[in-house]
């Protein structure tokens, strides 16, 4: 089993506006993968497919080995809670719990809350020394930093970014796709979404959507970060 | 984790706190001060009435019946007409004792007063202590039984001698005043006349027919009368329930009622239950309950307890109302903090559970909080309603906890349908 995304022909159709038509999509294990297009162009529509936070209208999506397509809100809680790494542009970090304790929150509802664990975590994105801080009392990279540690805390299959620079400016920016690469480089599946050529060119291969349709799928042009 | 979440969600999110425990509180305070008021109520309309007189009245049975045949009225003394002091006490071991709030006799002789002519004299208690059969002690008297009378004085003393209340019409006719002496004499059974000198230590308006009577220690009147130890008619105040079918039947008839029944009237604190439990403990007695009072009393306390079920029912659901308003705003307000717990993973009832336990925890504090105010606002109430202190029922506790509860859930109600419905995809990507 060497891809752990596939999609066959799926589409989305809210009402009248189809976000999504006839995509076909596969994804090997440990690849590092950047969506990109204009807005509206149906990213996220296809990040909440591949999250298991929705199910589209047609077509079949397996994951890890899985059909998820026709699974029922709690089955895709569970896999989500079990495979997946969410990250956000806007954090959505809980304001009233500490950076620590926003990880142990991701752990809690996967298993058991792991203070220990919690803040091996934080060490890694680089704010072990601000475990005991309130969201609001870190700056946006922090945040989003954070956000990364949440998302990594349960050891997902794969890790789902949508636009997780946008709120950030180009320094914090690098910070997380520093956290990317290193990522990447111990095996993990990243899918990025994006509309930052920069950013994508990070990634070994990107996939651009027009209007829900897939219109390119290739690897960046190198031209830029080499 | 869990419990670390509620206790960093009510510390961190204190206003928000403040506010659910406030409009519990509100609620609360309200059912408690009414369920307490409204428990304790039935005592203080009951006391509230006693104002207007005694509700069972007691006399030997052969002057009730002479007096029922041939409408012989005071003075005709026969031995056999009269009750016995001595057997007074026992009227506190009823099984209703409680419910007797307070008694007096009376004995009422022919006197002749110098100046004055013809009057009567009544003998009465004012102030006894008693020391009652099982071994407690108690109060009678006429000062408290009819606490409502006009003295312009000091009552008397149940010792005093030569002391005299001269009813209010008595004394303006004879221009009586305080410190006034006067002589009066009393024919006893054997025709012999004794006489004693009076000291007018008071006067008094009962707005009835005791405003023409000299009125005196109970012990002077059966002295001078030769009638020591007797007691021609006691007025009892009794709390009571209100009259229902059974208690009419029984009134007339208790040997109608069927074993079942006689027991639960006789175990109900009906005015003729507690009139025929007196006649059990007097000898040769006759316990007449005062129908109109005890009825007039049943049907005030049906109304005023209804209209306190009402504001209860009302103050909480006002407050049900509000913690809805409260909840659902907190639930709305935190959509993108619920929609990313769905996202982690948690379930449902996960959700549902946490802000339910965030909700109880404020109204947990705000029913504690509302428990206490409500305690002091009954005592308002009672005070300026009823001018009595009203007592704390202990069943108001267990009360009061199930109406949090249901306060709470009920109005958390509306906030975890929207929670069932949120879905993360919706209100994580900022559309
Ligand atoms: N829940 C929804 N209801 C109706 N239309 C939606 C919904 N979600 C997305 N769309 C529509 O689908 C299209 C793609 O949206 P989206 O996937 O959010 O685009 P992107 O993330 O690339 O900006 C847009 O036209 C958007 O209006
Ligand atoms: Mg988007």
């Amino acid at each position: 089993m060497k891809n752990i995304l596939e999609l066959h022909d799926v589409s989305m159709v809210y009402g009248s506006v189809t976000a999504l038509r006839n995509i076909t999509l596969s994804i090997r294990r440990g690849e590092w993968t950047a969506i990109m297009g204009s807005s509206g162009s149906g990213k996220t529509t296809l990040m909440n497919i591949v999250g298991c936070m929705n199910k589209p209208t047609h077509g079949t999506v397996i994951l890890d080995g899985e059909k998820i397509s026709r699974l029922n809100t709690k089955d895709l809680t569970a896999i989500r809670r079990d495979k997946i790494g969410l990250i956000f542009q806007e954090f959505h970090l809980i304001s009233y719990l500490t950076a620590v304790e926003n990880v142990m929150i991701a752990q809690y509802y996967h298993s058991m809350a792991d203070e220990e664990e919690a803040l091996q975590a934080l060490e890694r994105v680089g704010l072990g020394h601000r475990a005991g801080h309130l969201p609001r009392q870190l700056s946006g990279g922090e945040q989003q930093r954070l956000c990364i540690a949440r998302a990594l805390i349960n050891h997902p299959k794969l890790i789902l970014a949508d636009e997780p620079t946008g709120n950030l400016d180009e320094s914090n920016q690098a910070a997380v796709l520093d956290i990317f690469h290193q990522l990447h480089g111990e095996g993990s599946t990243i899918i990025v979404v994006t509309h930052s050529p920069e950013v994508a060119e990070h990634a070994e291969r990107i996939v651009q959507l027009e209007f829900g349709r897939m219109v390119r799928d290739g690897a960046p042009a190198r031209s830029m970060v080499a | 984790m869990f419990l670390r979440m509620i206790g960093r969600a009510v510390t961190r999110r204190k206003r928000k706190f403040l506010m659910t425990a406030g409009t519990v509180a509100l609620g609360i305070s309200l059912a408690t001060a009414m369920l307490n008021v409204m428990l304790d109520v039935g005592d203080k309309v009951n006391q509230a009435l006693r104002t207007y007189g005694a509700n069972i009245t007691v006399e030997s049975r052969g002057a009730s019946l002479l007096g029922d045949l041939y409408g012989i009225g005071e003075g005709e003394g026969v031995a056999d007409k009269f009750l016995r002091e001595a057997e007074l006490p026992k009227m506190k071991t009823i099984f209703w004792a409680f419910n007797i709030v307070d008694f007096t006799p009376y004995l009422d002789v022919r006197a002749e007063a110098e100046g004055i002519g013809g009057v009567t004299l009544l003998g009465t208690w004012f102030a006894r202590r008693l020391d009652i059969p099982t071994g407690e002690s108690a109060h009678a008297g006429v000062i408290n039984l009819k606490s409502w009378w006009d003295v312009q004085g000091p009552w008397l003393d149940d010792d005093d001698a030569d002391g005299v209340m001269v009813g209010g019409l008595l004394a303006d006719r004879h221009k009586l005043r305080i410190g006034d002496r006067i002589r009066v004499a009393v024919e006893d059974r054997t025709g012999e006349k004794r006489g004693a000198e009076l000291t007018v230590r008071s006067l008094f308006h009962s707005g009835d027919k005791e405003d023409e009577v000299l009125l005196a220690p109970l012990a002077v009147v059966q002295r001078l009368s030769g009638l020591e130890g007797k007691v021609r008619r006691v007025e009892v105040s009794a709390l009571t329930t209100p009259e229902n079918d059974l208690a009419k039947r029984a009134a007339q008839n208790p040997n109608s009622l069927s074993r079942h029944e006689w027991e639960i009237w006789y175990c109900t604190a009906y005015a003729s239950a507690i009139a025929f439990q007196i006649e059990e403990v007097l000898t040769e007695s006759r316990a007449k309950p005062v129908l109109q009072v005890a009825a007039s009393e049943g049907t005030i306390l049906q109304k005023t307890s209804l209209l306190m079920l009402l504001l209860t029912v009302l103050s909480l659901a006002c407050s049900a109302l509000a913690v809805a308003g409260l909840v659902t705003a907190n639930v709305m307000e935190r959509s993108t903090e619920i929609g990313l717990l769905k996202a982690l993973g948690a379930g449902d009832g996960e959700i549902v559970l946490l802000v339910l336990a965030e909700t109880l925890t404020a109204a947990l504090v705000g029913g504690v909080v509302g428990y206490v105010a409500g305690l002091g606002l009954a005592q308002v109430i009672g005070q300026s309603v009823f001018g009595a202190a009203v007592s704390a029922k202990g069943l108001v506790v267990p009360l009061v906890a199930l109406l949090v509860l249901a306060v709470t859930t009920g109005g958390s109600l509306p906030a975890c349908r929207m929670l069932l419905r949120l879905k993360p995809a919706e209100v994580l990507h900022g559309r």
